[in-house]
């Protein structure tokens, strides 16, 4: 089946398996392996990415469902050499250790904060709950969060990742202090 | 130029790694795509004990995009046997441990048969098309009926399911006196049983490995922490020359001792790879690691605690029943003999006796978890320091004071022989007690009970050591460890004046880019910016015993610190031949070496270009300040530390809710105190997992019913208190950085405390254990919830 997707800001157009997993078609079929897979049950969350600007766990979409839509993933944050915000959080607050669940877990607080850019730790852990992580205990991850959204308000979310001179220089303000 | 640098030891540096792994540009293994690559899948056997009585690949090697299928009795002549490095006693029952089996299936899980296709999906394909016939052979479970004289054999030839037993006993080993006595005069004698449950590691990153044959070179990249013991190891058991083998280690999704392993896994890629002579990946998903990682911990304690009305302690014995599962991995055998020398904890203790039995049974085999055999031995002692405090109405922690060594006796040697360099457990004592509100706890405790409050608060205490910076090699032999315990680092000058740092440790989370650099940029003087290290790559970095036992910066850290101070040892005479004074008159510091009452100086970085050039130098100088070292510690160090937990307990739904959790541990010298309470996090939420939520379970065939994400439980964010931690620094006296250790001590520490604050909570209720994981249905189940 044919899918056309637009993938951190570029389009592509494949033929695919129906079967195909959206995670699988980033990875192998674009390159796109910043985005990775932790588990095959949908509870890790290793693999979550954007569609249309909402949270989704990759491993859980096929391909073919997402088609003429766009998909945002952790290699398409930063822009113009400048990280977003919740990137730059993860790193300033020791968000992460080995790494493996941080493309999931920066791509969920993202999502989390554009639905509640002012978030209590309760909320933040809460919603976290989709992915998991071995090395961290989730702390500093919660600090990560908390201060991103210090960093952030008014929200990120959609905004923050459209490509757009306005949303970038937004995104640059919102992350200063790096 | 050098400028005056801040000390970086003990800086909170944000991480070097952090930038490629935040922006989604990591190296993980199963990232790799080389040219021509094929992609292999493992059929993996749904029975737990099973003769393969046929297998048809015919249909499998139809399918589109099948290159090869291949079975055990393919490989038999080539695969070897899996290797065990630890030999624990001389008549140690060690079978075959072949990488895919061959006629005998032992557990559900291993490898019966594996394609290669075009495509991942292709190859996965491919599995459902084997046809294969099993004759089911009886099962072995139950540890605790392994041993009769009627039960189903694992390995029959051994005419037992019984791998080992190894015994220490303190009167035998000149470090105390004989139990026996001891307990038969006691006036308090308490015996309990507990359960260490079985846990599967559950790193984030699936295990994956890749290898490329080109000639007679063969180069893997395995998602591995050991990729120095993998290459020799593969050489072992593969006849394959260790020369003409290269392992990487690319960036690592952590371990926690679950990728300490050298798995069938990597040796059937190799075979396949070097068959085809194409490069092959396999990545494993979820289900497959969950079923064919190794397991850990497992075993059944029997301890007997012997003591006077004062809570004296006179002698501790222990009986372990150690389920070592269907085979023997890299370790297996000598895990939960770790624990023997931590059983008696922080406290001087008379007389010791330590048995330990370990059993074959028809499950994926245990090795190292995080902590191997140490938090499991800091769990039979913290348990029972609360049972003794509840058995004599003593406060938990006056019981422990009564015991524990005093600041003032260290170097302390223990009833299990070990030399305990420091501590002071008074001290972290009464840090952790004031943070937690320990008296207001307790009054609150008794508030409740009063007022027969269904919410119920227990505290729990956990006055841990361990052993850590594994180690000195002496002592690993002594032990029949098959290798030694240094590590090794080298330092390269570069002409610019840069440094590159090769180490032999192998990072996989641990954040030794950071922590290293910080060691050497101190050492030498040099910005921390200028500081590469390398590391995982055989061919960059030939010598390693790699990462694990909390080891890196005890062991590693250190090898990279002696490398410095022999460059310094080097550029010296060229200083001085440069500044035209003696080398005896210099001063270095701050990356200067100055000739001492003057103001002329010259920079590290000068006198590694004035060596580059060679223009001017001492005479018979040979151009290079490049060195390397080997530590080899002459004893392990040991962290120590008090962990308090607070826990709710709702006695109408038995579910627990950590209230507050405080620690204040002491791992010596800090180089980075951002990653070490990252270390910290990590270890007490692994630790409260085991606790509360892990365990791997087998039903009465055999069948893993914990196989995903989904039944295995790992805790969410949400399941989570935010941790106290605060720390004491005692130096370690074993090594110059004074460093002790904290990967696993978090882990060691937090189960007893947990458990121990969830009895406590119930004990007025007649309860006096429960088992892990501490489940809702459990504590209900305790408190008398259904009966």
């Amino acid at each position: 089946m044919r899918v056309t997707v637009i993938v951190d800001g570029v389009s592509y157009s494949d033929d695919v398996e129906p079967r195909l997993l959206l995670v699988h078609y980033l990875r192998e079929h674009l390159g796109k392996v910043g985005t990775v897979v932790g588990c095959d049950t949908s509870n890790c969350g290793a693999c979550t990415v954007h569609l249309d600007g909402r949270s989704v766990k990759s491993c859980s979409v096929l391909a073919v469902q997402a088609d003429g839509r766009e998909v945002a993933t952790v290699e398409g944050l930063a822009r113009d050499g400048r990280l977003h915000p919740v990137q730059q959080a993860f790193h300033d607050n020791h968000a992460l250790q080995c790494g493996f669940c941080t493309p999931g877990m920066i791509m969920q607080a993202v999502d989390l904060l554009a639905d509640d850019p002012d978030p209590d730790e309760e909320a933040v852990r809460a919603g976290l709950e989709g992915n998991l992580c071995r090395c961290t205990g989730y702390q500093n991850i919660v600090r990560a969060v908390l201060d991103a959204a210090r960093r952030m308000s008014p929200g990120a979310g959609p905004e923050a990742e459209r490509l757009t001179d306005e949303a970038a220089q937004v995104t640059h303000v919102a992350g200063g202090g790096q | 130029m050098t400028a005056a640098v801040e000390a970086e030891v003990g800086r909170a540096r944000r991480r070097k790694e952090d930038a490629r792994l935040i922006t989604g540009r990591t190296r993980w293994t199963d990232n790799l795509t080389l040219p021509g690559m094929l992609h292999l899948a493992i059929l993996r056997s749904p029975v737990a004990h099973a003769r393969i009585a046929a297998v048809d690949t015919s249909a499998a090697e139809a399918m589109p995009g099948v290159l090869a299928v291949l079975t055990g009795v393919d490989l038999a002549k080539e695969q070897g046997s899996m290797g065990c490095a630890w030999p624990v006693t001389p008549d140690m029952a060690a079978p075959q441990h072949p990488a895919m089996a061959v006629d005998t299936v032992r557990y559900a899980g291993e490898a019966v048969a594996l394609v290669v296709a075009a495509s991942a999906y292709q190859a996965r394909d491919a599995l459902d098309a084997i046809d294969v016939e099993y004759a089911d052979l009886p099962v072995v479970l139950d540890v605790t009926r392994a041993l009769a004289a009627d039960s189903p054999l694992v390995h029959p030839e051994f005419g037992s399911n019984r791998c080992a037993t190894w015994v220490f006993d303190s009167a035998e080993a000149g470090t105390g006196g004989e139990t026996a006595p001891a307990i038969a005069d006691a006036e308090v004698v308490l015996r309990r049983r507990f359960r260490q449950q079985r846990i599967i590691p559950a790193f984030m990153e699936p295990r994956s490995v890749l290898v490329d044959p080109t000639g007679d070179q063969v180069t893997m990249w395995s998602a591995t922490q050991v990729p120095h013991i993998l290459r020799m190891m593969l050489a072992a058991t593969l006849g394959l020359p260790e020369h003409k083998l290269r392992v990487i280690a690319p960036d690592v999704g952590g371990g926690f001792g679950g990728k300490l392993q050298v798995t069938p896994e990597e040796v059937l890629v190799l075979l396949a790879a070097r068959r085809l002579g194409r490069p092959v990946k396999y990545t494993e998903t979820r289900s497959d690691s969950m079923l064919s990682c190794h397991h850990g911990r497992d075993q059944f304690q029997d301890l007997t605690l012997a003591a006077r009305p004062d809570g004296t302690i006179t002698a501790l014995e222990v009986e372990l029943l150690a389920d070592l599962g269907a085979y023997l991995g890299l370790l297996t055998p000598g895990i939960p003999l770790l624990g023997a020398f931590m059983f008696n904890g922080i406290y001087r203790i008379p007389a010791y006796r330590f048995t330990c039995t370990s059993v074959f049974t028809n499950k994926m085999y245990t090795d190292a978890v995080r902590g191997a055999g140490r938090p499991e031995a800091t769990f039979g002692i913290e348990r029972m320091m609360d049972e003794l405090a509840a058995e004599l109405g003593l406060d938990p922690l006056e019981v422990r004071r009564r015991n524990w060594i005093g600041h003032e006796q260290f170097p302390f040697t223990t009833v299990a022989g070990l030399t305990y360099d420091s501590g002071n457990y008074e001290a972290a004592t009464d840090r952790a007690t004031e943070l937690f509100d320990y008296q207001g706890l307790r009054r609150e405790q008794a508030r409740r009970r009063e007022q027969d409050d269904p919410t119920l608060l227990g505290i729990g205490v956990s006055t841990y050591t361990e052993m850590c910076g594994i180690a000195p090699s002496k002592v690993l032999g002594s032990l029949s460890f098959g290798a030694g315990g240094w590590e090794h680092a080298a330092i390269r000058m570069l002409p610019t004046g840069k440094v590159e740092v090769v180490t032999g440790s192998s990072p996989h989370g641990q954040g030794h880019e950071t922590a290293w650099s910080q060691i050497v940029a101190d050492r030498l003087g040099v910005p921390f910016e200028d500081v590469e290290v390398l590391h995982g790559d055989t061919q960059i970095s030939p010598r390693g015993m790699d990462t694990y036992g909390s080891r890196s910066l005890a062991v590693g850290g250190v090898a990279v610190l002696l490398a410095a101070d022999r460059v310094l040892d080097k550029a010296r005479p060229v200083a001085a031949h440069l500044l035209g004074c003696a080398a005896e008159d210099l001063d270095f510091a701050a990356g200067r070496f100055t000739a001492r009452g003057t103001e002329n100086g010259v920079s590290i970085q000068e006198v590694t270009g004035a060596v580059f050039a060679a223009h001017d130098l001492p005479d018979g100088f040979e151009p290079n300040l490049d060195a390397q070292a080997t530590f080899d510690p002459e004893n392990f160090s040991f962290p120590h530390g008090t962990h308090l937990c607070a826990v709710e307990v709702d006695t109408e739904t038995g579910a627990v809710k950590i209230r507050s959790y405080v620690c204040v541990d002491d791992v010596g010298t800090v180089v980075n105190p951002l990653i070490v309470d990252g270390q910290v996090h990590g270890g007490v939420v692994h630790g409260i997992a085991q606790a509360l939520f892990e365990e791997a379970s087998y039903d009465e065939l055999g069948n893993l019913t914990t196989g995903t994400f989904a039944d295995y439980l790992l805790p969410t964010a949400a399941d989570l208190p935010h941790l106290v931690t605060d720390r004491t620094v005692t130096p370690a006296t074993s090594n110059p950085l004074g460093a002790k250790g904290v990967g696993e001590s978090g882990t060691i520490a937090a189960t007893p405390a947990v458990v121990n604050a969830v009895v406590d909570a119930v004990r007025h209720l007649g309860v006096t254990d429960i088992e892990m994981p501490c489940t809702p249905q459990r504590v209900w189940r305790a408190i008398g919830g259904g009966a």
